[in-house]
């Protein structure tokens, strides 16, 4: 009974709590139980909300009673939150020390979006420290360990939303992704993961860390599912004003890929590092796309070699901007024994930052600081410019590009917390489609010795139709689908 | 480009960022590794590209004057480490006695 509960996607759960087959209670109580019997290898949850998500469950199940007519479909599905979305007086922290005990006074637009449709909070998700890593080994309070090994990491930043995900401990999460901290995580633990175009779903109350690049999406068990919590995510805010009013069509997804051009970019394919394992799985599933009908086009991305150094000024350089907030003085951590501003800022930031944080203020910093800001911001603006046209060129001759989402299957934990650049090459094929603000996809291709792979789709602005009809087409054709791992 | 550890030191203040001991050292070294891989931007050639700060191209999204509902004053102030007559306590920022 349990595992046909915690192991099941929204689509199937919310036929099962329509039928009256289970309640929204019934289903907290067996993820619960999940959770209490998995979370301690995980680690996937900061924080739990017992009280609230009860209070939700039964409001859920009064809803579903009162008829089942206009009951939206995350109605009693219980969800999990990056722990970077303010969610009104449940403490949220980005995953610093910096905000720890911060109880939001408002909702992020994105949460107050799945408590409107009834959803079940389960709790706040571990991530890399302001969303900055791809291990979720930055977190300021503990690593998340991957569902599939636990001694390998879950991917970052979105670590905990995919690992919950993975391990059966949600049905469906969310995060946030600036440079593949979303989409990397889903390839790492054998998950869906998307982000739409940049401003498709509202940042406001996204704890921000680059503006430019941050975007917000979901993780879940089938391209279905994440084509339900888009829609549920996705339209204007007028409290975010890059977030823009256009109206998102999905109903073409079970259209397949027949007449349908796929791009494949040559440099994708020869990233350094790019194991032998995930190059085959991922030659398969190109294999299964052809088969079912698409067009296989080759495509050049010439920048990519850039990508990683242009990200890597823009990023830092707009999170050095936006973390100046933290300043001991309106929330969060703060030096009660500071006798001068400048000695609250310095102790405040020296005791509440972790590394990554710390390095990239100051590589920021130094690229917008007098002498530098030509040479490296300008510069790196200007290589933006030609990493968006080089996807412009692409889609030119193709309807969408796919490759593998991460050259590696998940690392072991610990194998690269020593070598930042080593860690910052895990997101070179997912970036580019953060600095050109195009919706990416990952869903899972076949595994490599029982260890996740992802295939990414990435496809023109404004046509997230596109990314997910491919990954559609992909998830019938093979039978490949996200599986819950065996704890 | 390297970073040595006066710059490093000048950097951290810029950012408002306290050091430990020995920081110094250890994000010279990190952050000058770091940029070499960054210097190969210095390959492209951008003279005639103009430079992308925002990839939609939306621009000048307008909307009504109009009051909106807002957090009240205890809500803001529900999260600050020091509060007092509905203001956040800041620490000096001129001396007391200026002689």
């Amino acid at each position: 009974m349990s595992e046909e509960l915690t192991h099941a996607t929204i689509a199937e759960l919310h036929g099962r709590l329509r039928r009256k087959e289970v309640s929204a209670v019934e289903l907290l109580e067996a993820h619960e139980k999940r959770i209490d019997a998995v979370d301690g290898e995980v680690k996937a949850y900061l924080r739990r909300t017992p009280e609230l998500a009860r209070r939700q469950a039964e409001e859920a199940d009064r809803r579903l009673a009162a008829g089942d007519h206009g009951v939206h479909p995350l109605t009693g599905i219980p969800v999990a939150i990056k722990d970077v979305f303010c969610t009104k007086d449940v403490e949220t922290t980005a995953g610093s020390r910096i905000l720890a005990g911060f109880k939001p006074p408002y909702d992020a637009t994105a949460v107050a979006r799945l408590r409107e449709a009834g959803a079940v909070f389960l709790g706040m998700t571990n991530c890399d420290e302001f969303a900055m890593g791809s291990s979720t080994e930055n977190s300021g309070y503990w690593p998340t360990h991957n569902p599939w090994d636990s001694t390998r990491v879950p991917g970052g930043s979105s670590g905990g939303s995919a690992a919950a995900v993975a391990a059966g401990e949600a049905v469906f999460s969310i995060g946030s992704d600036t440079g593949g901290s979303i989409r990397q995580p889903a390839a790492l633990t054998g998950t869906v993961g998307f982000k739409g175009t940049y401003g498709r779903v509202s940042r406001h109350g996204l704890i921000a860390f680059a503006s430019s690049l941050d975007h917000v999406g979901p993780f879940t068990r089938s391209i279905d599912d994440c084509a339900t919590v888009l829609g549920t995510l996705a339209g204007h805010d007028p409290l975010d004003s890059t977030c823009f009013d256009r109206p998102l069509d999905l109903s073409t997804l079970n259209d397949g890929v027949k007449g349908l051009k796929l791009g494949l970019p040559r440099e994708y394919f020869e990233v350094a590092g790019m194991e032998e394992g995930v190059k085959r799985s991922i030659a398969e599933a190109i294999d299964v796309l052809k088969e079912a009908g698409a067009e296989l086009v080759e495509v050049s991305l010439p920048h990519t070699d850039y990508g990683l150094a242009a990200y890597y000024i823009v990023a830092p350089a707009e999170c050095s901007s936006n973390l100046a907030r933290y300043d001991g003085v309106r929330y969060g951590l703060s030096d009660p024994k500071a006798e001068t501003v400048l000695e609250n800022y310095l102790n405040t930031r020296r005791e509440g930052f972790g590394a990554e944080v710390r390095r990239r203020l100051m590589l920021g910093t130094y690229a917008l600081s007098s002498g530098y800001y030509d040479a490296y911001y300008l510069k790196a603006m200007k290589v933006r410019t030609l990493i968006k046209r080089d996807f412009d060129e692409a889609f030119q001759k193709c309807d969408a590009i796919v490759s593998a989402t991460s050259p590696t299957v998940a690392f072991k934990i610990g194998e690269k917390t020593g070598d930042p650049l080593a860690m910052y090459l895990c997101d070179v094929l997912t970036l580019g489609a953060d600095l050109a603000g195009l919706p990416g996809l990952s869903l899972p291709s076949r595994a490599e010795d029982g260890l996740p792979v992802g295939l990414q789709v990435i496809s023109p602005q404004f046509r997230e139709d596109l990314a997910l009809q491919v990954g559609r087409a992909y998830e019938m054709a093979s039978g490949v689908l996200a599986e819950v791992a065996p704890l | 480009m390297t970073l040595s550890r006066d710059q490093v030191r000048h950097v951290a203040l810029l950012a408002r960022l306290g050091l430990k001991d020995g920081e110094e050292d250890f994000y010279a070294e990190q952050l000058s590794h770091i940029l070499e891989h960054i210097d190969r931007l210095g390959q492209v050639d951008t003279e005639a590209i103009p430079p992308t700060a925002q990839v939609v191209e939306m621009r000048n999204v307008m909307r009504d004057d109009v009051i909106q509902p807002s957090l009240t004053q205890e809500e803001a102030l529900a999260n600050a480490p020091e509060a007092r007559d509905g203001f956040f306590v800041v620490k000096a920022i001129q001396d007391a006695d200026p002689g």
